[in-house]
Formats: structure tokens, C-alpha cells, sequence
């Protein structure tokens, strides 16, 4: 091939109806006759409610309808959890969309009003009597599990959603031989995901047909075609589900919310369509939070520094009722990685999945790799001062070495191919280590506090083999399909079940296929995000849309491409064996004028005048892929951070991110997903953490105290990258969503913790704001 | 995010905002919006009319006459960041406004906006205190409509969210003396990270003669329901060398101005912003006066 255009850094073909104002949200649609609805929220983090009364409401101007627990209770079936770990006694609790008796977290929906227009169904919740009980709360996964605590689900005793153990290698036997022994506890704090969308969802209803529309943010609109027909009982036959442009998820767009079911209960009583969008604040407390571990972690090593074990007991919140994919999160994806990069001989993970009267908890950016990634490098960071070792020769010293086709580790996955050395090499070349070690020394001596950090990790993403989801109880198939379609005229349509929302996909997908078919990039266009129109797929998430959904799309082009050939043999009168394939031509071997491009063939195909006998008419082809494995992308992070001893701030010096993600498609979309991850995991280590008062009531619940990650105050991010292809996908892609996420909390937060070390600090708990650091220093000077 | 309802007026010069406002009662003025929306948006107000001054040239622009800087109270922050006039002459507000929010609050949010909403978060304030700013208030007061009348930044700032300013009146221009060449002034703040707002704001404004100091204005805020003069602090650095050891020992005086009422929260808790209130004046004392950062 002459020019290929997989790999360039070609612009985002998104980006001009992003920027301009072209782009069509849910929360643009406008459909004739549309009402609004808006949802009262329960203000106590957990209360009986004893009754209430709509009555002043239903008066108010413009106000259509009401609707409280008491009308769904029945009509909609509960919210389904469909990620259940096996082995785990997983309690599914029932998550009714509008809570009728108990409101078991601020921000339970307790009744919904639809008006004319919004501002009129804002102004009737107002009018809304709840009688309320309070209940005494609890936030705090452990906490939650004490005796005496707060109980939240009588089908849930000790508030225990479930207990998952996951242990590979002898992990008692390795902690009894070990030398050395570190532990920490680790808060892996609960972070509120905030995309610049909020959630919305446009509901409409034909009494005539049966038929259910449903706009929604989604990140997976099949799922929640699937999920909205176990809690509506309409077939999926009967619902279509349109993802349009969705402006940002970070994993908050997976779930099914109880929101989306009300806007459709509304739309199928009042058969009017009707639109619901989250307000910020609303969105604070409605859409799913992130993380919310407390750890107790382990590792077991040699004098000589060879890591033997990690143990680990966590306490996962949860959240009041279980999220669509929650349980998966600190189990399934969290507890099977705690190799990392590194050759360990045995891991366990003694996982509760604990509920709180506090907003649920599931996939956010990285979802269980962040927080495995955490302890791991944190543990690897304490072990080498135990040991006095250098932190990377530490960790050099433990990389798996380079494998190209699998690698099982202790947990019982099988790492596809991995080269870990010389990528850490390449960055701790492009900071010139050495020179930073011995600056932190000069400075030191002059009472200035510089600190580095560097992380190796290795993460699973790709999700997944669908066998493998059966066996760990994730509710769903995760292959791939694509249609990949060609019009009379040689432009060319693909169709996906992916749904891809803001990454780019629609450009890189693009690439993919004018490589595979020879035709000109902008002559492709990628379609997905409506069930009506695309094949079954299973969403945009766990860094899966290109390892498993551009698979797809490569095997069905590759069909077509055959077809193609044996159609230019017809039309050339040739042999199928002596027609060869070069950049969008068919040529007879040895003669270049008796050529047939790929777009006369799609004519032809599609005019069906002169076919081979038996040649079904069109150019298309459909194909389904599931993976025989997960990928597993790798890298090395560093951070160089100073921290003023005065008043605790912390200023990220040098932020070098060095991912391996197979090869590239386009470098300059790797870079600006390296980028976006890296600054969510530095918001985690720095400013971003969800804090509740003793009632339950969240203290951080707009912009004004949740402080996400601006501009100004993060480094200009140095990327590096090599190329180890995945040897079972067919372009040997790995995942770049969410790497950046996974390697950057710990890399700062070791930075920082090297920077302090000489005054005698250890640990402190995120987000490491500027007071925590300034009383951890005076509480080592005072003492 | 959605406000009650409103009725909207648009005044094309002061007389007419005083007008509206002084025969619609529950009428309150719009500048920028950048305060005032978000309250209502949130429904912590409540507002029966909005009067938009936007119009009102006469409130707009920044002039220097007669050692006097001249700033109408619709000027923004980003055309006061902008400015020369202000650069050379009150170098400080300069630097402020620029770290003001971040350029959409800079675009829409003025200087009369954020003084007359009295924010304790607010950095204007504090500056316009250790400036010695006056500001000129049109209201119906006394027998004469559009009576006008001066009130230094000292007397305007009465606790959080209130102000000299009354009912029916409107602040139309902040006015204070340019900095002689033996002034230096300087405003040191630590940032919320969510907002920019300060968490604490420390300005100074020293004249500097033979390298002794020779009078000093000192104020804190962000963490105190008003901006906090420091008288202890300014009795400390007068007639002092301004060195490491005086600035130090100066500004940790601080504390005894502070009153009991300081403001904590998640993000920074009383005690700290206390302690910081010497740090960030330090800070603004070694900025000020080319003492770099250099410890
Ligand atoms: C995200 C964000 C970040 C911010 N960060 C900072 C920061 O870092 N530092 C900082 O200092 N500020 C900050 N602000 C506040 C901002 O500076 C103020 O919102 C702005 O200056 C207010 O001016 P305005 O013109 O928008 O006022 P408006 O919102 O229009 O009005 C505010 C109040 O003042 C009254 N008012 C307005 N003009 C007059 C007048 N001429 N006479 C009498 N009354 C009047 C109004 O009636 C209203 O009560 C931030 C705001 C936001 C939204």
C-alpha cells in the first residue's frame, strides 16, 4: 500500500460540529407536544417517608401530571444490577425507580413532576409535601459494616452486598517465608464523575404501536435497550434506543438509571413524549460516584527485593442500591490485576461490596485498575525504602520480562504480550533520572521538598471474551459486530453496535476501514449510537471500542474485500487466483491494465448487471468478533513534584506518561486520551473527593467545593509511547481510555510522598490538599 | 438551575436604574451576572425584577487625572486586566483581575458587580482596602434625587454579603489615588482550586523610603466575613528595613487582628487559613518589594 493512513495524525472529523455548536445532545431534541419532567429528590440520606402529598403541586400552573413511588411500584420492574461476581452471595436488592417507603441516599427519587415547561415543573416540586422520618446514615464502607451501624436493606444484613475472594498462588505460605512485609491502609476516596453533559433522556411513547423511543446519554445503548425492557416489560423488539452525540461519559453513561425509567413510566401514562435532563447539582448526586474503597494492603518480598505476595481486604462502597455494573468494578476488574507489571508469585483480594446510604458506586475512568495500580505501586514504593533499594531498580528488578504470547499471572489471567523494560528505560531517559535524584539531594539540603515519582503498570482492558463474562457473572455478551456497507457510488457506511462519545472513534474507525479498502478516508463514514439502525453491540467502555469493535469491522471488510475479488475476476475474465489486491484494485497479475477499482466494483455490486453465477447483488458484510482474550496495555509514568514546606502546596513540576497501547491508529488521538486520563487520575491524587457530613449529607455538591482539574494548574504532559502489538486482535490494538486514569493518581501521589519523606511522612490521605500536607509536616515538627 | 420567575428591565443611564429600582420593590440590579445568576439558578434567591445596567455607558471605562485612578463600576475584569492605565498606576488591581475566576467570569464579571455583592471570597475587596479606594454611590437619598455620595472601601464593607450600599442605590465608579513611585503594592492569594476564589487573600500596600518603611496598609480576607485590616502588622513594618527578618516577624502579627469570626471549610479549615494569613502576606511583602521568592 502506497500511503497508509492508519497511523497519521489526522484531525478529528468530530470535532467541527463539537466545537460549533453542530452537535445534537438528547437534551436538543424537541419533539411535538413534548412535556417536562423534573425529580424530587429525597434531601435526607436515608428517612422513611411517610406520605406525600401532591396535592398544592397538581394545582400548580402548568403542571400535566405526579407520579410518586406509589404509581411505579408494580408498573416498573426494579432497576437490575447485571454485574454479579459468582461465589459471592451477591444480595440484589430491589432499587425501585421512585423510593415509596424508605429514601436510602440524598438524591433518591421520591416523586416526579411533568409540566409544560420546565421552569413550571421546577417550580411545582417546591410545592411538594414529604412527610419524612430521618434514619441515622452511614457513608463509610467499613463503618457500614460494624455492628450497630445503620442498616440499610433488610435483605442485607451488616449492610454486606457481597463477599468476593479471589486468591492465585499461596498467599499465606509466601507471607509466612517473606523477609519484609509492608502494609498500608489506603482511602481510595469517592470521586463524582462530571461530564460535560449532564445525563438526559427523551422518552416517547406510541399507545398505537406499543413502541418505546428513548433518547439517552448512553455509552451502550443495546444494554440499555436490553435493561429498559426488563423494567418496562415492553419487548426489545419494541424500544428503540438513540445514544445521539453524548458528550462525555468516563463510565457515569453505562448504567441504567432509575431517571431515564421515570421520563419513559411518564411518557407511557401521559403518551406525550417527555424529556428529563439532570441539572449539575442534580447530576452530583444522582449519577454514579467512583471508587470508595478503604484498604488494607500487603505485600510480602525477599531481602533481595523479589516481590512474592500481595493481600489485600477492602471494603468497596457500594452506594445505597447496587449500580448496573458496581459489583464487577472492585472484584472482576480489580482484584484479578494486582500483578501489574510485575512477576508475583501469589495475590488475593478479600473484596466486601458493602451498601451506604450514599449515591452508588460503579465504573468511573479505569474502574478497579486505578485503585489496583494504586496499592500495588504504593506497597512497591514502601517496600523499597524497607529495603533501601532504589524504587525503580526495585521495580526493574520485578517486571515480567518481554512476552510475546501470554504470560499467566498469579490471579489466573493471561497477560497477552507485554515489553515492559525498555519503555520504562525511554522514560527514565526523558527525565534524566539520575539528574533528578541528584537535585531532589541538593535541594533537600537547602529545606526544599522536590519529589519522584515512577509507576510500572499493566492493566486489562478490552473487554472482553464473552465466555469469560458468563464465567464472572457480568450479565451481557461483550463481542463486537459491524456492518460494513458500500453504495453505488463507492462510499462506504459502517455500522456499529459501538458507541463511541467524544473519543474520536468516528475518525479513527475511518482509518481502519480506508485502510482496509482502499478508499479514501473521508469517503467512509462510521454509524452508531441508534439500536434502529446499527447491529448489536454491547457499548463504549473498559477501553473495548476499538480492540473489539474496530475488530469487527476489519473481519467484515475483509469479507468484502474478498467478494470484490471474485467479482473483478468475473468482470476481467480472469482466474480468482491470478487477481491480487493492491490499495483499492483488483488487478490481473502481470498485466496492470486489466484493473477493476473497489468503487467500479461497488457499482456493479450494486447494479447487479453482470454478476458470477450465484453472486448475491451489494457490497456488504456483516461480522461478529469476540475476543479470545483481553489486552493488556502497560506502561511507565513519572511525576516530578515540588511541595512548598511553608503551606503545603504541591506543584507538579514534570508530568511523563510512556503507554504502550499496541500500534496506533492515530498518535495524535492516543495523545489527547493520554492526556484527559492522566489529568482525571492527578484530580483523584490532588483536589477531587466527595465528602459527606455525619448525616449523609454531601458537603462537596457542586463546582463550587468539588474541585475538578483546570488548566492552569497541571504541566505541559510529556508522552512517549512504544508499539507491542496484541498478538490476537486483528490490528494488534490494545486500550488507551483509560491508561492515563489507572497510572496517574499514584505516580503524583508518590511523587509527593517522595518529596516528604525526609520529614519523616509516609502516607496521607487523598485528595492531598494543601492543609493535609501543611499539618502533616507541623505534626512531624511538632513531634 | 432553573430560577423562579423574573421580570427583566434593561436602564439606559443611572437615574433610570435608580428609578426602577426605587418603584419596583423586590427589584434588584444585574451588572455581569456572573454572582446574582448562579444564586438565583440555584434558588437561593429569589427575584421579582431584574434591572440590567449593561447599557449604561457612563458607568463603563478607566481614566488617570490628578493622581486619581477612575474605574466605572461596569468596567470588567478583564478590561481592567487589560488595561495600561491600571497597569501602571495600580499595578495590583492589574494582576488581581487577571486572576479573577477564569476568562468567562474576567468577560462578564465587573468591579462594581463584585464589590457591591461583598463575596468574602472576593479579591477585590481586599485590594480596594489596602488602596484606600473610595467609591461613589448614586441613590435617591436625602431631598435631591440622584443625590450622590463617597464612601471609602474602609466603611463600604459592613459583613459578608453586605455593604454601605442602600435600598435604592447604585454603585456608579471606584476611584483611588495612583501608587507614587515609592509604593509597592502587591496581592498574594491562595486559590480554591475549584473556583479561584480566594481562600485566603492577603494585599500590601508599603512605601518604601532608604529602604525603611515608612507607612504600610495591610488587609487580609477570604476567610474573615469582611476584609481585615492589620493594624499590628503595619505598626510592625513602619519604620523597619524591609528584610526577611522584619517581614517574617511582622507578618505573623497578623493573628491579632483576626477576629473570632474566621471561616473554615472542607477544603481549608479555619485554623489554617489563619496561618496562612502570614504566609500569603509574606508572600505579598517579598513580591512587593523584589525581595523574591527566594527561600
Ligand atoms: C466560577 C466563578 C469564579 C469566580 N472567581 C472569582 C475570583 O477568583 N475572585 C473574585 O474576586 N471573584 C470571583 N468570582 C466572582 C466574580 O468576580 C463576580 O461574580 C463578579 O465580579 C460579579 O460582578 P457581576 O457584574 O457579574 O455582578 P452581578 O452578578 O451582576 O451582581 C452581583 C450583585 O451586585 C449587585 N450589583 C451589581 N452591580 C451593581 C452596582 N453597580 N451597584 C449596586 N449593586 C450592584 C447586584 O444587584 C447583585 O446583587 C467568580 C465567579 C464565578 C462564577
Amino acid at each position: 500500500m502506497t500511503t497508509r493512513i492508519f497511523g497519521s495524525g489526522i484531525r478529528r472529523r468530530e470535532d467541527p460540529r463539537l466545537i460549533t455548536g453542530g452537535a445534537t445532545y438528547t437534551d436538543d431534541v424537541q419533539l411535538p407536544g413534548m412535556l417536562y419532567a423534573a425529580i424530587l429528590r429525597s434531601p435526607h440520606a436515608h428517612a422513611k417517608i411517610n406520605s406525600v402529598d401532591t396535592s398544592a403541586a397538581a394545582a400548580a400552573p402548568g403542571v400535566v401530571a405526579i407520579y410518586t413511588g406509589a404509581d411505579t411500584d408494580g408498573v416498573l420492574n426494579p432497576i437490575p444490577c447485571a454485574w454479579v461476581p459468582p461465589g459471592a452471595d451477591l444480595v440484589a436488592v430491589a432499587h425501585p425507580s421512585i423510593a415509596k417507603d424508605v429514601a436510602r441516599y440524598q438524591g433518591d427519587a421520591v416523586a416526579v413532576v411533568v409540566a409544560e415547561d420546565r421552569y413550571q415543573a421546577e417550580d411545582a416540586l417546591e410545592l411538594i409535601n414529604v412527610d419524612y422520618s430521618p434514619l441515622p446514615a452511614v457513608t463509610n464502607p467499613e463503618a457500614a459494616m460494624q455492628p450497630g451501624a445503620p442498616q440499610l436493606h433488610e435483605d442485607a444484613p451488616n449492610n454486606q452486598a457481597f463477599h468476593w475472594v479471589a486468591e492465585g498462588g499461596d498467599t499465606d505460605v509466601a507471607f509466612e517465608a517473606a523477609d519484609v512485609i509492608v502494609k498500608d491502609k489506603i482511602i481510595q476516596q469517592r470521586l463524582i464523575p462530571n461530564a460535560m453533559e449532564p445525563r438526559s433522556a427523551v422518552a416517547s411513547w406510541t399507545r398505537a404501536t406499543g413502541e418505546l423511543t428513548l433518547w439517552s446519554t448512553s455509552q451502550n445503548p443495546h444494554i440499555c435497550r436490553f435493561l429498559a425492557s426488563l423494567v418496562t416489560g415492553i419487548g426489545e423488539h419494541k424500544i428503540r434506543v438513540i445514544a445521539t452525540e453524548v458528550g462525555g461519559g468516563f463510565g457515569s453513561k453505562i448504567p441504567m438509571y432509575a431517571d431515564e425509567m421515570i421520563a419513559s413510566f411518564c411518557s407511557m401514562q401521559l403518551g406525550l413524549p417527555v424529556k428529563w435532563t439532570a441539572t449539575r447539582s442534580e447530576g452530583f448526586l444522582s449519577t454514579i460516584h467512583g471508587r470508595d474503597h478503604v484498604e488494607y494492603v500487603e505485600m510480602a518480598a525477599t531481602r533481595e527485593g523479589k516481590i512474592t505476595a500481595i493481600r489485600t481486604k477492602i471494603y468497596a462502597g457500594m452506594g445505597a442500591y447496587l449500580s448496573t455494573a458496581g459489583p464487577g468494578v472492585p472484584t472482576i476488574l480489580h482484584g484479578l490485576i494486582y500483578s501489574g507489571a510485575y512477576d508475583i508469585g501469589a495475590t488475593k483480594a478479600d473484596v466486601y461490596g458493602v451498601f451506604s446510604n450514599t449515591t452508588p458506586v460503579d465504573a468511573y475512568r479505569g474502574a478497579g485498575r486505578p485503585e489496583a495500580t494504586f496499592l500495588v505501586e504504593r506497597l512497591v514504593d514502601l517496600l523499597a525504602v524497607e529495603l533501601g533499594i532504589d524504587p525503580v531498580e526495585l521495580r526493574r528488578k520485578n517486571l515480567i520480562p518481554k512476552f510475546e504470547d501470554g504470560h499467566d499471572v498469579a490471579s489466573g489471567i493471561t497477560y497477552d504480550s507485554g515489553d515492559y523494560e525498555p519503555l520504562l528505560n525511554m522514560v527514565l531517559g526523558q527525565a534524566d533520572y539520575q539528574a533528578l535524584r541528584q537535585e531532589q539531594t541538593r535541594l533537600q539540603e537547602s529545606g526544599h521538598y522536590m519529589g519522584i515519582g515512577v509507576t510500572c503498570y499493566a492493566e486489562i482492558c478490552g473487554l472482553g471474551p464473552s465466555q469469560v463474562a458468563g464465567a464472572v457473572g457480568f450479565g451481557g455478551g461483550l463481542w463486537e459486530s459491524a456492518i460494513v456497507r458500500f453504495h453505488p457510488t463507492g462510499k462506504v457506511n459502517v455500522y456499529s453496535g459501538i458507541s463511541p462519545h467524544g473519543q474520536g472513534e468516528e475518525t479513527t474507525f475511518a482509518q481502519i476501514i480506508s485502510d482496509e479498502l482502499g478508499v479514501d478516508v473521508d469517503d467512509v463514514s462510521i454509524v452508531h449510537g441508534d439500536t434502529s439502525n446499527t447491529p448489536m453491540g454491547w457499548g463504549t467502555y473498559g477501553s473495548r471500542t476499538t480492540a473489539v469493535g474496530a475488530a469487527a469491522m476489519v473481519l467484515a471488510a475483509r469479507k468484502i474485500k474478498e467478494k470484490a475479488r471474485l467479482l473483478a475476476a468475473h468482470l476481467l475474465e480472469a482466474a480468482e487466483a491470478d487477481v491480487e489486491y493492491v490499495d483499492g484494485h483488483f488487478t490481473v497479475k502481470g498485466s496492470p491494465d486489466q484493473t477493476k477499482s473497489i468503487q467500479e466494483l461497488a457499482t456493479m455490486a450494486n447494479v447487479a448487471w453482470n454478476l458470477p453465477e450465484g453472486m448475491e447483488p451489494g457490497l456488504e458484510a456483516s461480522a461478529f468478533y469476540d475476543p479470545p482474550n483481553f489486552v493488556y496495555p502497560f506502561g511507565t509514568h513519572l511525576a516530578v513534584v515540588d511541595v512548598d514546606a511553608d503551606n503545603g502546596h504541591i506543584v507538579i513540576r514534570r508530568y511523563i506518561a510512556g503507554d504502550d497501547c499496541g500500534p496506533q491508529i492515530n498518535p495524535m488521538i492516543v495523545e489527547g486520551q493520554v492526556h484527559g486520563g492522566v489529568v482525571q487520575g492527578i484530580g483523584q491524587a490532588l483536589w477531587e473527593g466527595a465528602v459527606y457530613n455525619d448525616d449523609g449529607q454531601l458537603i462537596t455538591g457542586s463546582m463550587v467545593d468539588y474541585a475538578l482539574p483546570r488548566a492552569h494548574l497541571l504541566p505541559n504532559m510529556e508522552v512517549l509511547s512504544t508499539e507491542t502489538p496484541s498478538p490476537h486482535n486483528p490490528l494488534g490494538v490494545k486500550g488507551i481510555g483509560e491508561t492515563g486514569a489507572i497510572a496517574s493518581t499514584v505516580t503524583v501521589y508518590n511523587a509527593v510522598i517522595d518529596a516528604l519523606r525526609p520529614l519523616g511522612i509516609t502516607s496521607l490521605e487523598m485528595p492531598l490538599t494543601p492543609e493535609k500536607v501543611w499539618r502533616a509536616i507541623r505534626q512531624q515538627q511538632g513531634s | 438551575m432553573f430560577a423562579t420567575k423574573f421580570d427583566y428591565q434593561k436602564a439606559s443611564s443611572v437615574s433610570e436604574a435608580i428609578q426602577l429600582l426605587a418603584s419596583n420593590p423586590g427589584a434588584k440590579i444585574i451588572a455581569g451576572g456572573h454572582s446574582l445568576l448562579p444564586m438565583m439558578k440555584l434558588r437561593l434567591t429569589s427575584i421579582l425584577m431584574l434591572i440590567d445596567i449593561g447599557g449604561i455607558e457612563e458607568m463603563r471605562g478607566i481614566s488617570v487625572a490628578n493622581g486619581i485612578l477612575r474605574i466605572g463600576a461596569l468596567t470588567t475584569h478583564a478590561e481592567i486586566a487589560d488595561s495600561h492605565d491600571v497597569k501602571d498606576n495600580a499595578g495590583i488591581l492589574w494582576e488581581t483581575a487577571y486572576g479573577i475566576g477564569d476568562p468567562q467570569v474576567r468577560n462578564r464579571g465587573t468591579i462594581g458587580g463584585n464589590i457591591s455583592h461583598a463575596d468574602p471570597a472576593s479579591d477585590l475587596p481586599t485590594v480596594l482596602k489596602v488602596m484606600d479606594a473610595k467609591f461613589t454611590i448614586q441613590g435617591t437619598g436625602g431631598i435631591m434625587r440622584g443625590g450622590s455620595r463617597t464612601v471609602s472601601a474602609d466603611d463600604f464593607f459592613l459583613g459578608p454579603f453586605e455593604t454601605a450600599l442602600g435600598e435604592n442605590e447604585i454603585l456608579t465608579t471606584i476611584e483611588m489615588p495612583v501608587l507614587a513611585a515609592n509604593q509597592h503594592a502587591e496581592y498574594a492569594k491562595m486559590a480554591h482550586p475549584a473556583t479561584s476564589f480566594a481562600v485566603v487573600g492577603a494585599g500590601i500596600v508599603v512605601t518604601v523610603e532608604n529602604n525603611i518603611c515608612t507607612a504600610a496598609r495591610v488587609a487580609v480576607g477570604g476567610f474573615t466575613p469582611i476584609p481585615t485590616r492589620g493594624p499590628s502588622v503595619e505598626q510592625a513594618l513602619v519604620g523597619k528595613e524591609l528584610n526577611e527578618e522584619n517581614i517574617v516577624a511582622a507578618t505573623s502579627l497578623i493573628h491579632n487582628d483576626l477576629g473570632s469570626d474566621v471561616f473554615g471549610d472542607v477544603f481549608a479549615s479555619a485554623e489554617y487559613r489563619q496561618a496562612m494569613a502570614a504566609i500569603e502576606l509574606k508572600h505579598a511583602i517579598y513580591h512587593a518589594t523584589g525581595f523574591a521568592h527566594h527561600n
